[in-house]
Formats: C-alpha cells, sequence, structure tokens
C-alpha cells in the first residue's frame, strides 16, 4: 500500500514540477521541444534513483553534520555518469542540453529528496520513491515540452502537426514562452486542484 | 589587455543573455526570494560576492589541478562537475565562517542566504561558462561580476513588481508564483530587445 502511496505522491500530488515547484531551471531551459524535455526527464529520473539507492544505504555512518557535501560528492558522481552516457551514445542530444547537464547537480529536486526521503526510509523504498519522482519531473518536462514545440515550430517529437501553410509562433520556443507556458499550465492546475476541493 | 573585450563581456552577461532571463539559471532564487526588496536585495549581494569569488578560484583549479599547464594529464571530462561543486560548497562555508568573524553585521545581512547559495545553479553555470568560454583569469573574474549584476537586477526588478502585485486584483488560480511567472514571461520578452546591441 505505502508503495502506491509513493507512486501517486511523486507523480500527481507532489509532482516536483507543478505542486513542489522544484527544479524550475532546467524544466524552463530544456524545454523547448518535446524530445530535450524527455531526455532531460530521463537523465534527471537515473541520477534521481541512483542517489537516492546510495544515500539510503549509507546513511547509517555517514555524521549529521557532514551530510550535505557526502550528498553533493554522491549525486556529482552519477551526474558524471550521465554525462559520459550522454556524450558517448546521444552527442546529439547532448549538444542541445549543453550545460544543463552538469546543472543537474545543483537541481533541486534530487538534493531535497536525498535529505527529505532517502535518508529516513529503506532503500527499496528510496527506489520506488526515486522512480515516482522522475517519472514524475518526466511527464511535467514532456508536457510543457510538447505545447511548446507545438506552438513555437509546429511539430511534435519533429513529426508536423498543422500543414506547413501555417506559421508557428516563434515566441514560445525563446525565453519569454517558456516562464509564460509554464504559468499558464501552473494556473491551470491549481484550478484544476480548486475544482476538487470544491466538489 | 583588452578592455573593449571585457566591456563586451559585461554588458552580454547583463543584459544580451542575461542569466536569469535568458538563460533560465538562477530560477529559483529569483522566484523564492523575490517577495520583498530588501531580502532580494541581500541575496543579489551575496550572489555577485560569491560568483565573482568563485569564478576567481575554479578558473585556478581548472587550470592549475584539473588540467595544468605542463600538460601531463587532463581530467577535466571526469572531475570538473565534482571539482567544481565541491570547491562552491567549501567556498560558501569559508565566506559564512569569515563573514560571521569578521564582519558580524554583514552576517546579519546575508547570512541567511548564503546556505542557499551553493544551490544556486546560477553560481556552477557561471564557473562551467568561464571554462566552456575559454576566458583567461581576468574574464573570468569580470564575467563573474556581471553575471552576478545581471542576477541582481533581474532579481530586484521580479522584487518591486511583486511588491505592487501584492495588493493587485489577480485571478484565483494564477496568485502567487504562476502570476510571478507570467511577469517574468514580459520581463524576459523585454530583455530580447538587447538582444541586438552585441553582435556575435
Amino acid at each position: 500500500m505505502k508503495v502506491l502511496k509513493i507512486i501517486k505522491n511523486g507523480i500527481l500530488s507532489e509532482n516536483p514540477v507543478f505542486r513542489l515547484l522544484l527544479g524550475l531551471c532546467p524544466t524552463l531551459a530544456v524545454t523547448t521541444s518535446a524530445n530535450n524535455a524527455i531526455g532531460m526527464g530521463l537523465a534527471t529520473t537515473f541520477v534521481l534513483v541512483m542517489s537516492n539507492v546510495i544515500v539510503s544505504m549509507i546513511k547509517g555512518f555517514i555524521p549529521a553534520k557532514v551530510r550535505i557535501p557526502a550528498f553533493i560528492v554522491v549525486i556529482a558522481t552519477f551526474v558524471t555518469i550521465v554525462q559520459f552516457v550522454m556524450a558517448g551514445f546521444l552527442p546529439e542530444l547532448n549538444k542541445s542540453l549543453g550545460l544543463f547537464i552538469p546543472l543537474i547537480v545543483v537541481n533541486c529536486i534530487i538534493m531535497g529528496r536525498a535529505e527529505a526521503f532517502a535518508s529516513k526510509n529503506n532503500t527499496f523504498l528510496a527506489a520506488v520513491d526515486g522512480i515516482a519522482m522522475g517519472i514524475g519531473f518526466t511527464l511535467a518536462l514532456t508536457l510543457i515540452g510538447g505545447v511548446r514545440e507545438i506552438l513555437g515550430s509546429n511539430t511534435f517529437f519533429g513529426y508536423l502537426v498543422l500543414p506547413q501553410s501555417y506559421k508557428p509562433m516563434l515566441f514560445f520556443i525563446l525565453s519569454p514562452g517558456g516562464f509564460f507556458t509554464m504559468g499558464v499550465l501552473l494556473a491551470f492546475f491549481n484550478w484544476i486542484s480548486s475544482r476538487k476541493k470544491e466538489a | 589587455m583588452d578592455f573593449g573585450r571585457l566591456f563586451v563581456i559585461a554588458i552580454s552577461a547583463i543584459f544580451v543573455n542575461n542569466f536569469v532571463l535568458a538563460r533560465f539559471l538562477g530560477i529559483c532564487p529569483y522566484l523564492g526570494v523575490s517577495k520583498k526588496w530588501d531580502s532580494a536585495l541581500g541575496m543579489g549581494i551575496a550572489v555577485i560576492f560569491v560568483m565573482t569569488l568563485a569564478s576567481f578560484i575554479t578558473w585556478i583549479v581548472q587550470h592549475f589541478l584539473l588540467a595544468p599547464p605542463s600538460g601531463k594529464y587532463d581530467l577535466t571530462d571526469i572531475l570538473q562537475t565534482i571539482a567544481f561543486i565541491l570547491t562552491i560548497a567549501a567556498l560558501v562555508q569559508f565566506v559564512e565562517i569569515v563573514m560571521k568573524k569578521a564582519m558580524p553585521d554583514l552576517y546579519k545581512a546575508l547570512g541567511i542566504y548564503l546556505p542557499l547559495i551553493t544551490t544556486n545553479c546560477a553560481i556552477l553555470g557561471v564557473t562551467l561558462l568561464n571554462i566552456k568560454n575559454d576566458y583567461n583569469l581576468i574574464e573570468s573574474i569580470v564575467f563573474g561580476i556581471s553575471a552576478g549584476v545581471g542576477f541582481t537586477l533581474a532579481l530586484l526588478m521580479m522584487a518591486s513588481i511583486r511588491e505592487r502585485l501584492e495588493s493587485a486584483k489577480v485571478p484565483k488560480v494564477f496568485k502567487g508564483i504562476a502570476i510571478a511567472l507570467i511577469v517574468a514571461a514580459l520581463m524576459s520578452l523585454s530583455f530580447t530587445g538587447f538582444s541586438g546591441l552585441i553582435a556575435e
């Protein structure tokens, strides 16, 4: 039962992007297309799961005072692995995500889950939490990326949506469009949850 | 020394490629600490300070430890991320301790923002960009200062708008962060106007 609750938490009721508002930098920066969004989401999920697992394993013998630097080293190690894998197997994605791959280290979701969940729970639950939060993050990113890609370049995962004669609104793939899309989607989810409460 | 080039780096980091509004670095503090003008100013100054120091120290780490001038080895790929984030974390801790002892007044004003800075992606972003753009030591420091100034500028603008938004009639679902993001979109749109300022 607890597992189901953790999964629901990560994807819906505590969605890292739309509910906890964590990790907004990559959320806005890499969501110019659905493809980039999924790539970033999966990379973050990998780091999140692995760091949750390791942190929950070492929580017993890390003194409380140095736990934050210890967590940072664990996270940075897995980010370096991701950097190598991306550069080796997905050079194009690596190029378009660019600076934001090393910056996964400072993504507050990962540190936040290590501190708030993994350092208090057993390894299995920590792994489940990492997967659930990762899926929640990936879904949110893909949603934003999809909206921006459809409106901004008239494609979805690279496929044409409307006939070529339709002129896409460039605004949405430029930086102001990122803030705008995120703001409107956030208001939309606020609206849904406020309706649920009333009903 | 080429002052023209330094000037271009500064203008580009403050206006054209503003860290918050064009590069999306440091969004968390931009939305989190921009409710009040005073705290925004404190955060901004703390960021400028740490960014400048971090640019200086990580440049030395990169060019003397990770990839020394002798060219015997190059650990950039493997260790850069870990080395830089640890350097920044240690630096922030060090600044906190020194400030507490030597400048207690300043510590009272800025102290609470310092721990937050370690996970501010703008700091790590500056240091990584310094290396990626092949800046020399002086250019790195100038880039660090101007990135911090650009961040502070965006943060202060946001704070002054949000103080007025408090009393504005905002639709219920847009209250809080949602309307702040819309404001940020408008601000970012106006900053794209600077993009013609520098011919790449």
